[in-house]
This record gives C-alpha cells, sequence and structure tokens, in this order.
C-alpha cells in the first residue's frame, strides 16, 4: 500500500532542506571576512597579509565541518542561523587582528606588562573549540527535549556558575571571571543558556497554575504566594548578583530573560508589569548603595566631563569613535579606535567597528543581530512543544537583550555593563557560549521543521471505506 | 503561545531599533559634534599625520616637517632660523597648540581646507599620500635678518610695511623662542615650553603686533597730521603761538622740554627738535575729538588683522584737556603697537594714503597652483596729499638737521621721527626709545619702518630713540633698498 492512499489529510510532502542555501550563504559568510583582512592588510601594509591564507582556510575550515555536521545531524534546521554565526565571528576575527597590529596598543602592552602577546590568534583557537562545543551538541542532543530531564540540575548548576565568581578577584571592577591558571572563564555567558533550560523546564511544568490559578486586585492578575516564590528568587539572585559581583549587565539579563519567558508561558500581561517594578525597585535600591553602578551611571550621564574622563575615557572614546566613523566609516586599518586602549578589541570592538566600517556598517551589523534574534523568535513560533517554543524564545531573548544592554552601553544609550558582543569580541568565554547557545537553536529549529512523519496506516479509516478499489 | 511569542519578537525589533536610531544620532547627527570636540586626539592625529605645509619667505620655505616614529604623530613641526621668524610663523606644537599664522593657516598647512577639496579628491585617486599646502608671505628675508640683528640682545620689536600695498616686509620680537623646541609632546618639549611661561621677558609675546607701548614723540607725527588737515596750521615754517614754560591745561604743571628754543617754534622746527611745548599745545587747540578723528584714520582704536590679529592701539576718547595735550605727544592715555607706528609712517610715505597692512600674500594648493592672494586694499586717507608731503618734508628735515640723524642713508631720501617714552608712573621704568622712518626713491617709498627698543638707558630726551632705535630702521630700510 502506497502513502497516497492514505486518507488522513497530512501529506508526507517533504519540506524542503535548505541545506544548499546554507553552504551558499556560508561562502559569503567566509568570503566577507577574507576579503576584509586583505582589506586591512592593504590599508596597514599595502601588500598582502602574511596570514591570509592561514585564517581565511581557518575560518572556512570550521565553517565546512559546521556545515557538514548540520547537513547530517539536523538536516532541516534553519539555513540563516549558521552563516550568520560564522560572519560575526570571521568579522571579529578580523578586527582583532586588526587591532593586533596597532602600535599604539602593542607600545602600550609594552610598557605596561613588557611584552605583547596578539590575541588573533587566541580568538581563532576559542572559535574552534567553540564550533567543537557545537559540533558536539548537535551530535549529542539528539532532541532538545531530552534537556526537559535537567530542569532542577540545570538550575544548581546555573547558580552554581553565577556565584563562583565571587570567590575571585574583580577585575576592572567587576567579579565576574573565574581564573583557573592561565584560563579565564566568564561563567556568566554559559549560565544564560542553562538558566534558560531551567525556565524553560519549569514554566512548562507551573505555567497554568501560573496563568490560571490567581486573584484578581485593580484589573491585574496575583498569582499565588507560592507560584510567586520562583519570580522572587531569581530576582533576588539577580540582585544579589548585582551587589556581590557588581555585575549589571548579567542581572539585567537574567531578570529580563525571566520576565520574557514567564510572560510567554502563561501569556499574561501582569507578569511584564511585575516585572518592570521590581527591576525597578531592586535597580534603584541597588543604585542608592552600590558605589559601582552609581559611577557607572555617572560616567554615563557625563561622558566628558573632566571628573569621568579622570577616572575611565573609556565612553568618551567610545562615542568619539563613532562620530569619527561618520556615515561611511575610515576604512578598515584606517581608523584611531585603539584610543580607548586595552577594550578596544573586547567590550569595545563595536565602536571599532563604528569607526571603521561608519554607519553604514553599524547598520549592517546591528540588522546581523537582528537577524539572528528573529531566526531564534520564528523557531520559536515554529517549534511545537511548549519546551522548545519556551527554549527557543529565552535563547533568543537573551541574545537580544544582550546584544542591546552591549551595544546600548558602548554607544552611550544606557549606562555601560561588562557583557561583551556576542561572537565579534575578544574572549572565550562568549564565542564558545554563542557558538552553544546557536547550535540548540538549530537543533530546535530542526525539529522543528522537519516534516512529520507518516501517518502509520490507520485501519480504522479503511474499515469505514464504503467503496474500496 | 503564539500571541506572546509574536510581541517578544516585536519588543527585540524595537531593542534593535533603538540601537539603529542611537547608531544614526551618533554617527550622522553628532559626528560633527564629537569630531571636533576638545578632547578629541584625533584633531591632533590628525593634524600631524601628513607632512604639513610650509610657510615661506622669498621663494624659501621657513618652516618644515620632521618625520618622526612616535605611534600618534607621524610628523612633527621644524623651523629655519625659529627665533627669528617666530614672531611671523608662531608655533604648531604637538602638545601645546598652534598660534599665529601655523593656527590661522591651518587648514591649508595639513591639508584639510576646503579650498583643498578638489586637491585632496585628487589625490585620493592618483594615491598620492595627503599634503599640506603653502602659505607665502609678504616678509622680506633681508629686511626681517636685519630687523633682528639690530634688535639683537635688547628688548623690542619692529615692524616695516611696503607703504604702496601695505605688505608688512618684517615682523621682528626680541627676546623670541624658537618653536623648534617645543614642537613635539616629550619631556624636553615641556620643560621648553614651561621655561618660556616662567619666563619673565615674556619671550612668545609677540612685541611688534600685540604689545602697546606709549609711542612718546613719534606720535607728534600724528598731532602734527592733525593740525595740518584741521588747518590749525597752515604754514609750517611760520612761528607757532607757544610760550615757553607752555601749562598744561586744568594743570599747575609746565610742559617740559628737553629741547631748547621751543618759544614759538615753527612746526618744522618743532618736530626737529622735537618740541613737548609745540605739539602739546597743537593738540589742545586742535581738540581731543578732532585729534580722535585723526588717530582714527591712522588706524587707532581698532584691531587689525593682518591676518594676525593686532592688539588695538588707543587714543582715549574721553580725556579732560589736560589729558588730550600730554596724549598729544605720545604720553598720558596713548598707547601704539609698533605696526601701528609703522602704519601711521607709511601713510605719510604714500602721501596720505594708509594701505591695509597683511602678511599672507598667497595660499598654495600642494601642486603650488594659487588657492588665493591677497590684493592690496585700501584703509583710509588719514591726511591729504598736500599735507603728506607737508609731514615728508618735516620728518625729512628730522633726519637731515634734527634727532635722527642716525638713519641717514646715501643717496636716498630718509624722512623720520624719533621718541622716547616714559615708561610706568612717574617714569619709573627704563623709558622707550623709539624711531619711525620711510626711505623714498624716484617712484615713491618702498618701505616704512617702526622700531621700538624697551631697554634704553638714557633718561628724557629724544637722544636714546635716535641712537638706539635709528640704527636698527636704518639696516632694515637699506636690506630693503639694496634689494631692489
Amino acid at each position: 500500500m502506497s502513502v497516497v492512499t492514505n486518507t488522513t489529510t497530512i501529506g508526507a510532502i517533504d519540506a524542503p532542506s535548505r541545506r544548499n542555501t546554507e553552504l551558499m550563504l556560508l561562502g559569503f559568510a567566509v568570503a566577507v571576512p577574507v576579503l576584509a583582512y586583505i582589506n586591512v592588510g592593504l590599508a596597514l601594509d599595502g601588500k598582502l597579509p602574511a596570514g591570509v591564507l592561514g585564517y581565511g582556510l581557518g575560518l572556512g575550515l570550521l565553517a565546512a565541518v559546521a556545515h557538514l555536521v548540520v547537513r547530517k545531524f539536523a538536516k532541516y534546521a534553519d539555513p540563516l542561523l549558521l552563516p550568520l554565526a560564522v560572519l560575526l565571528n570571521g568579522l571579529g576575527l578580523v578586527m582583532i587582528w586588526r587591532l593586533d597590529q596597532s602600535p599604539r596598543l602593542i607600545q602600550r602592552a609594552e610598557g605596561a606588562f613588557g611584552s605583547f602577546t596578539p590575541d588573533a590568534p587566541k580568538q581563532m583557537l576559542y572559535s574552534a573549540i567553540g564550533i567543537a562545543l557545537f559540533v558536539g551538541v548537535l551530535l549529542l542532543l539528539k532532541d532538545h527535549r531530552i534537556l526537559q530531564r535537567y530542569t532542577y540540575i540545570s538550575m544548581a548548576l546555573a547558580l552554581v556558575l553565577l556565584v563562583l565568581p565571587m570567590f575571585f578577584p574583580a577585575r576592572n571592577g567587576a567579579k565576574i571571571w573565574i581564573s583557573l591558571g592561565p584560563i579565564n572563564i566568564q561563567p556568566g555567558e554559559f549560565a544564560k543558556i542553562i538558566i534558560a533550560i531551567f525556565f524553560s523546564g519549569y514554566l512548562m511544568v507551573k505555567r497554568d497554575a501560573l496563568a490560571l490559578a490567581s486573584r484578581r486586585v485593580m484589573g491585574l492578575y496575583l498569582p499565588r504566594g507560592r507560584d510567586l516564590g520562583p519570580i522572587l528568587m531569581v530576582w533576588a539572585m539577580s540582585i544579589l548578583i548585582l551587589v556581590f559581583e557588581t555585575d549589571l549587565g548579567t542581572s539585567l539579563l537574567f531578570f529580563g530573560l525571566f520576565v520574557i519567558m514567564l510572560y510567554v508561558a502563561t501569556e499574561r500581561t501582569s507578569w511584564i508589569v511585575f516585572g518592570l517594578l521590581m527591576s525597578a525597585a531592586g535597580a534603584v535600591g541597588v543604585a542608592t548603595f552600590e558605589r559601582h553602578v552609581q559611577q557607572r551611571v555617572e560616567f554615563w550621564l557625563n561622558p566628558f566631563a573632566d571628573k569621568t574622563w579622570a577616572q575611565s575615557e573609556q565612553i568618551g572614546q567610545a562615542l568619539m569613535s563613532f562620530g569619527a566613523g561618520g556615515t561611511l566609516g575610515t576604512g578598515l586599518g584606517q581608523g584611531n579606535s585603539d584610543l580607548i586602549m586595552f577594550a578596544a578589541n573586547s567590550d569595545f570592538i563595536l565602536s571599532s567597528f563604528g569607526e571603521e566600517l561608519g554607519l553604514a556598517g553599524m547598520m549592517a551589523f546591528l540588522m546581523i543581530y537582528g537577524l539572528i534574534v528573529e531566526r531564534g523568535v520564528r523557531t520559536a513560533l515554529a517549534a511545537r512543544d511548549p519546551f522548545g517554543k519556551l527554549l527557543a524564545i529565552g535563547l533568543s531573548g537573551a541574545f537580544a537583550i544582550q546584544v542591546f544592554v552591549v551595544a546600548g552601553g558602548v554607544m552611550g544609550l544606557i549606562p555601560l555593563t561588562g557583557m561583551t558582543m556576542p561572537f565579534v569580541a575578544a574572549g572565550g568565554s562568549s564565542v564558545i557560549a554563542n557558538w552553544a547557545l546557536i547550535a540548540i537553536l538549530i537543533r530546535i529549529s530542526d525539529t522543528a521543521r522537519r516534516p512529520a512523519p507518516a501517518p502509520a496506516p490507520s485501519p480504522d479509516a479503511e474499515m469505514t471505506q464504503v467503496v474500496r478499489p | 503561545m503564539n500571541k506572546p511569542l509574536r510581541r517578544i519578537a516585536i519588543f527585540c525589533g524595537l531593542l534593535i531599533l533603538a540601537l539603529l536610531v542611537r547608531t544614526n544620532w551618533l554617527q550622522f547627527v553628532e559626528a560633527e559634534e564629537l569630531n571636533t570636540h576638545d578632547r578629541n586626539r584625533r584633531v591632533l592625529i590628525d593634524r600631524y599625520a601628513s607632512e604639513r605645509g610650509n610657510i615661506i619667505v622669498d621663494g624659501k620655505p621657513i618652516t618644515g616637517s620632521a618625520k618622526t616614529d612616535d605611534t600618534d604623530f607621524a610628523f612633527k613641526r621644524t623651523y629655519v632660523n625659529g627665533p627669528m621668524w617666530a614672531p611671523v610663523t608662531g608655533y604648531a606644537s604637538q602638545a601645546f597648540g598652534a598660534n599665529q599664522i601655523e593656527n590661522l593657516e591651518d587648514g591649508i598647512l595639513t591639508g584639510n581646507s576646503d579650498q583643498l577639496f578638489f586637491d585632496r579628491t585628487m589625490a585620493m585617486f592618483t594615491g598620492d599620500k595627503k599634503k599640506g599646502g603653502n602659505v607665502v608671505t609678504t616678509l622680506n628675508g633681508a629686511a626681517q635678518q636685519a630687523a633682528f640683528k639690530g634688535l639683537g640682545s635688547k628688548k623690542g620689536a619692529v615692524a616695516a610695511i611696503d607703504p604702496k600695498t601695505g605688505k608688512i616686509l618684517a615682523l621682528a620680537s626680541t627676546p623670541s623662542y624658537d618653536p623648534s623646541a617645543f614642537a613635539g609632546y616629550g619631556a624636553a618639549d615641556e620643560k621648553a615650553w614651561n621655561a618660556l611661561e616662567k619666563d619673565k621677558d615674556k619671550p612668545t609675546l609677540n612685541r611688534a603686533l600685540r604689545e602697546v607701548y606709549p609711542p612718546g614723540s613719534t606720535f607728534k607725527v600724528v598731532t602734527a597730521a592733525a593740525a595740518l588737515e584741521h588747518g590749525v596750521v597752515k604754514d609750517i615754517d611760520e612761528p607757532t603761538d607757544t610760550p615757553e614754560p607752555w601749562k598744561i591745561p586744568l594743570s599747575t604743571q609746565p610742559m617740559k622740554n628737553h629741547a631748547s628754543g621751543c618759544e614759538n617754534a615753527t612746526l618744522n622746527r618743532a618736530m626737529e627738535v622735537s618740541c613737548n611745548s609745540v605739539f602739546a599745545k597743537l593738540g589742545d587747540e586742535v581738540s581731543r575729538d578732532k585729534m580722535l578723528e585723526t588717530a582714527s584714520k591712522f588706524g587707532f582704536n581698532a584691531e587689525h588683522f593682518v591676518p594676525v590679529r593686532a592688539s588695538s592701539s588707543t587714543y582715549d576718547k574721553n580725556m579732560d584737556r589736560g589729558g588730550n595735550a600730554l596724549s598729544s605727544i605720545g604720553q598720558f592715555n596713548t598707547t601704539a603697537t609698533p605696526l601701528q607706528m609703522a602704519m601711521v609712517t607709511a601713510a605719510i610715505a604714500n602721501d596720505g594714503k594708509l594701505m591695509k597692512p597683511y602678511m599672507i600674500d598667497q595660499l598654495e594648493a600642494p601642486n603650488l597652483d594659487v588657492i588665493e592672494k591677497t590684493e592690496p586694499q585700501e584703509l583710509s586717507r588719514p591726511v591729504s596729499q598736500e599735507n603728506a608731503q607737508l609731514l615728508q618734508k618735516m620728518m625729512e628735515n628730522v633726519v637731515q638737521k634734527g634727532t635722527g640723524g642716525n638713519a641717514q642713508i646715501n643717496g636716498v631720501t630718509v624722512g623720520g621721527k624719533t621718541g622716547t617714552a616714559e615708561n610706568g608712573f612717574n617714569n619709573e621704568g627704563t623709558p622707550y626709545a623709539w624711531f619711525i622712518s620711510y626711505a623714498k626713491t624716484g617712484d615713491g617709498s618702498p618701505v616704512a619702518v617702526a622700531v621700538v627698543v624697551e631697554d634704553s638707558d638714557a633718561r628724557g630726551g629724544d637722544i636714546s630713540g635716535g641712537g638706539l632705535a635709528a640704527p636698527i630702521a636704518k639696516a632694515v630700510m637699506k636690506a630693503v633698498l639694496d634689494k631692489k
């Protein structure tokens, strides 16, 4: 009996896998950074950079491995996510390499530490580890729903990761690092994924209770105390992180993440109102006590004031970088974003792009991030199971909030926090964790877009047929 | 769950939109403001990123650019004979900014000026390195050399003008400084700069343009011009009605004369020996308002831009009669820059026509195309041609028979006027020795000079003006004449 004779209405026409689209886009995603790399070399020395083959092949190879794994193990995945991530990672590598050539930064490093080590090779290594993790996730995680089983383990792990940096010394005013010998890890980057897993698992179970078992008070649905517990806990946790680790960005990220997921799970606007009220209360409360937070706000309001300038030139320098870029930018390799000094390739890498690629480049950059978020949200819409929906929206929401908080901070839209621009900033944790994030999104999108299996032949349906061929 | 998902999608879109708006605001709306911000080091980096154009005298550059191995500033300014030219060039320092021509023509010198837009665009296509344009001055190297050498270790200034065009030929000020000493930003530069700042002799002060001195007896030329213009004196060889001693109005003090034979002296004679009483009385008779009118026409009470700003010389508008009488002999509230007195001399030498002084002849693009050329401009006519010639006659008499003998040049007609200005309350400071003069050839006068020497030892009399300042003026005039 053939499939066509089945009388159910669900067809079994294969959805296009779009793997070739992905391959073509990946070609661009590798070609653009390679051309940018050549551009930097020509601008700086007037000749082809020596490493063009190495970096080009390296990036191409990583992209190829990732593509093959997706082709084999996530056949129906969203075709845009991987090329966008590769493009960002490649452009980040180019900018980091370009800043490695800056005489100003070399001189500064030699003055301060006696030697200069370029960041680009390290970043290349981190990218490779990131892709390896990407591959690992796709190989090991055959179905994202498996993650549901680890709801409470995730919570414990996330708590441990967040609390750990308290026992390590602060760097540049924020305790967000774990230092193990030569390895420095920013656990917050990983915690954001793990906590999204916990939220998804928890909310999937509790969403009905949270949404329905509530009293109506003054037009708002107040949840019951026992259901309110976890949100209060997360609120308290984010405040604690802020207080003890002076990590403004991570606390904002977690809280925003939780409010978004809660809202999606319960479909109740009242949660957003609670969320905003609580975060406002928390932020005001902490800001009145915490010197570090006050300082950040002060720097943000008066970036060019003498007092600010004496303590931190960074914001002002970043703003001037953006200004120097203007509409079309100075061209790669020809800006002076290294005036921001040591953070020019990490926290402030976006201003380096802003200066050298200009407004046009910045808009393109933000659109790339916007596209990743949009593909993530589409994945959430397409996902068939609530856990997948929640996880996908959680991860995309976290990504969007992180992009907004970092870019907004660097551009002086909001006070600066200690997070990094996903994929482009120098630093291992960020690149590796975000590759894992993309892998999970790809896995969910694969499950979501995978055509439904052909229904089993239904004997009942056959029995009711009156006319038989 | 799809409805909240769509709302979250919109929320994320708004976040990205906010960033897009912000980047447009920063990079389009605020870009200009950020790029010209005081704290923006790029302004300086850009200024020294390419070879700076030169300031040119007699076809030769008096400035240069040296390649450095600095990470921020690729080039550093150098100066040829810096101290001599400092009053003309000003300085361009990586750490301490720029002033005078270096600052005013920064756009041309760096190549950033809008006037060079076409050249920059062409250079972009041909792949040439950006280069600055040149500023060609009107100065005369020999005259400047004579002025600077003449002043030597003395404190003072010289301004020389071509009366027919207003071109500035020499602009010297001593003690001077070497702008090369602090062109960079290193420790040595800072030390040199601080030493200059602390120096009591103020070497960075451009005495030719920015310092006002009491002009002393040289101002009598202006008083004589006012007397002739306003009809108080009709014949310069007719005795004036001046008693000896002559009492200053509203005062019991008699006007002191350092010369003898001033009683009822003719204007010509009074100029020759520099009678205070005659000129003070003339100033009184002309009246304050009419003195002010003539002085203003000569350029007093106004700033002059050459294009470097020269301080305003003053003839007080609100003095009483006694003050006016004293001011008429260049004391009391009258002050003048050396440039101003050179302008007075130039106007007389040019038969009454005062040309606007200037020292930038033309601006050149890096490929030596002329971008802008300064055309001589008439500023005013302080005296009629006949009166100007009468004044010339008197000034030439001063050099031939009077106090200005030291300025005589063989075979050339020279007119001049000495001056010694009292300095400070009750004449406590050392007086200023002044000399203004012009040389005349067959076709008019090619040069008018004003010299002031601050530290003259001789007290009173006009001897120091003739003794100290006149030889310097003579050397400058000779330098200009020899080149002709």
